[in-house]
């Protein structure tokens, strides 16, 4: 684990070096000095060479230092943590999305097997996993943004209306503090994102969910629940569906750390205030230390997402429990 | 039981046909593009911007599918962004798939040191986001052509590398790879004359997949304005100009937004399809 995050930081310290495009110049106001330009170098560390710069950075990482922005002026780690809650939220809304989808789909696919439904939900699931979530997003956006304007298709939240927040986690927060008007904006604005980057993984869901509810569905102990008068529906829900869903909540777990990596985009096309767009707007800043805490803090995250799948692997696998 | 494999094959057949067909016809506009569009692609006609598809009211029949708010034909964009499109989604495919590949075979095959370096990197390269990666790419490497393909093998070599290592690993296990060791065959005759090509198959089917990513990754970065340059006809470019004057002209972005989608759909479906076509149990 602690391999990959340092090789993901070595990669990433290394490559934005090479980029062409000095950051200090940018900063700077027409008409500065030689000197004054060596003095900002100096200050941002950029005139050491560059595995001086690397030590630096790392022994500061250790200590929770990211360095300082170079285009905001401020120190990273804030920076960072306070764009974060948005994208996690945002990521989160989205698994729901999915996974309440794309169970449904599958539980409907197996109640009418072998029917016109289950091949319209295979064309479906088809055509689901083939479309990444760009394209979802843009096409929600000229559906339900434009021909059918019902949700928002830029930001976060309305600017209109007045903050009480004192965390970042917005949707968690007016939970908390009961204020379900802020709750149901901020749904409206989460909507059309959240969904761009559920419907492949609802699909993704379906598709599974449903071969191995199939699967069990020919085994000895479903057929015997069947023969002492058990609806389908139950047969379905209480006994095929726990054996059946293991291998599909490990799948969502590697799938999740997609669906993450899928915000940095779909971010950018809704205007929301997440980490991904301020990493965009970093690298076109060429904001070097802005870039590779937001790289870390993405890479830590899917460390810890992948650490938790096993451990729930494990929890939930009877095989592996005493192992 | 025939009778359903038979109905399997037949809507395995449609699908490979349709998205062939369609394949093929976006392949010969990029082909022909100088011969087949109306007008020069990068053409400006600011009298006649924003102008409506040929049968909305206010339409002029010179511009079949409307122009975008510089007057520019966005039919042929379209048919020049297929050009870009498709250049892209074969080398970017292509490459990708050989550089993933022989990294995937000899992981599987050599294991020991060689896979756990592998291996390890790819743990590492799993751990950016991909979009991120990309943008970053391009940031280093300037924008252009070349450096879109060059981004997407290295962000996308895992992709096979994953696959075609667990593949190799399997074929290694098979009889008839240790009765060709007991033969004596040389370790690179095995793996070239009977490893690779049974993992061949997998590697078609994963590279027409790669061709979809390579468009929609193309489309990306001329999205952030990071592809090739800002009035070249591509897709994603077009796109991205659409966004900003959805309300006043959608077909801007609605014409590029349906052909990628049709393409890719139809990228993914083919490498489906020819995916079955050779799984032998359903042969």
């Amino acid at each position: 684990m602690s391999v990959t995050l340092i090789g993901a930081a070595v990669v990433v310290f290394f490559v934005i070096r090479v980029v062409p495009g000095n950051p200090i110049a940018m900063m700077l106001p027409p008409g500065a000095t030689e000197e004054d330009i060596a003095r900002l170098t100096a200050h941002y560390g950029l005139d050491k060479t560059i595995f001086e710069q690397f030590w630096i950075w790392l022994a500061g990482v250790f200590h929770g230092d990211f360095g300082t922005s170079i285009s905001l002026r401020q120190p990273v780690m804030p920076l960072v943590l306070g764009r974060l809650p948005a994208t996690l939220e945002l990521a989160i809304f989205a698994l729901v999305i999915a996974v309440v989808i794309g169970g449904a789909m599958a539980l409907t696919g197996v109640r009418h097997r072998e029917t016109r439904t289950e091949t319209a939900i295979d064309v479906a699931n088809g055509v689901g996993l083939s479309i990444p979530d760009f394209l979802w997003a843009l096409i929600l956006i000229v559906l339900f943004g434009v021909l059918m304007p019902v949700f928002h298709i830029s930001g976060r939240i309305s600017p209109s209306l007045d903050l009480p927040f004192v965390t970042q986690f917005y949707v968690f927060e007016s939970i908390a503090r009961l204020r379900f008007d802020l709750w149901w904006d901020l749904l409206k604005h989460m909507f059309m994102p959240a969904l761009a980057l559920a419907i492949p993984l609802a699909a993704i869901i379906s598709q599974l969910l449903k071969q191995s509810l199939k699967e069990t569905m020919h085994l000895d102990y479903v057929t015997l629940s069947r023969t002492k008068g058990y609806s389908e529906n139950h047969v379905i829900l209480s006994e095929a569906l726990p054996n059946a869903v293991l291998p599909t909540l490990t799948l969502i777990g590697v799938q999740f750390t997609f669906l993450i990596g899928g915000t940095v985009i779909i971010e950018r096309l809704f205007s929301y205030e997440g980490l991904g767009n301020m990493a965009i707007d970093a690298v076109i800043n060429r904001d070097l230390p802005l870039i590779q805490g937001i790289v870390i803090v993405f890479a830590l995250l899917f460390t810890i997402i992948n650490l938790v799948v096993d451990m729930t692997y494990a929890l939930l696998n009877p095989r592996l429990r005493h192992a | 039981m025939l009778d359903g494999r038979g109905s399997i094959k037949r809507r395995l057949g449609a699908r490979l046909w349709l998205s062939g067909t369609w394949l093929g016809i976006m392949a010969l506009l990029a082909l022909f593009a100088p011969l087949i569009s109306p007008h020069d692609p990068l053409a400006q006609d600011l009298f006649a911007g924003r102008l409506p598809p040929f049968w909305a009211s206010g339409s002029d029949p010179a511009y079949l599918l409307g122009t975008d708010s510089l007057g520019r034909d966005v039919l042929s964009r379209l048919i020049h962004g297929a050009r870009i499109a498709f250049s892209v989604a074969l080398i970017a495919g292509l490459a990708t798939a050989i550089v993933g590949s022989m990294l995937g075979l000899l992981a599987g095959y050599l294991r020991g040191w060689v896979d756990v370096v592998i291996s390890r990197l790819v743990d590492i390269w799993m751990a950016f986001p991909p979009v991120l990666f990309a943008i970053l790419l391009i940031a280093v490497l300037g924008t252009g052509l070349t450096s879109i393909i060059i981004a997407i093998i290295v962000i996308d070599w895992t992709r096979f590398c994953r696959v075609v290592r667990a593949e190799a690993m399997n074929q290694s296990a098979m009889d008839y790879v240790s009765s060709a060791i007991v033969a004596g065959r040389p370790r690179r005759d095995i793996l070239w004359r009977e490893i690779l090509p049974n993992v061949l198959p997998t590697i078609v089917a994963l590279s027409t997949l790669e061709m979809g990513i390579a468009v929609i990754v193309e489309a990306i970065l001329s999205f952030v304005n990071l592809s090739i340059s800002t009035d070249a006809p591509t897709w994603g470019g077009m796109i991205a100009e659409g966004r900003t004057s959805i309300y006043q002209a959608w077909w801007v972005l609605a014409f590029p937004l349906g052909v990628l989608f049709l393409t890719v759909l139809s990228f993914s479906q083919f490498g489906e399809g020819l995916k079955d076509r050779f799984d032998p149990v359903l042969r």
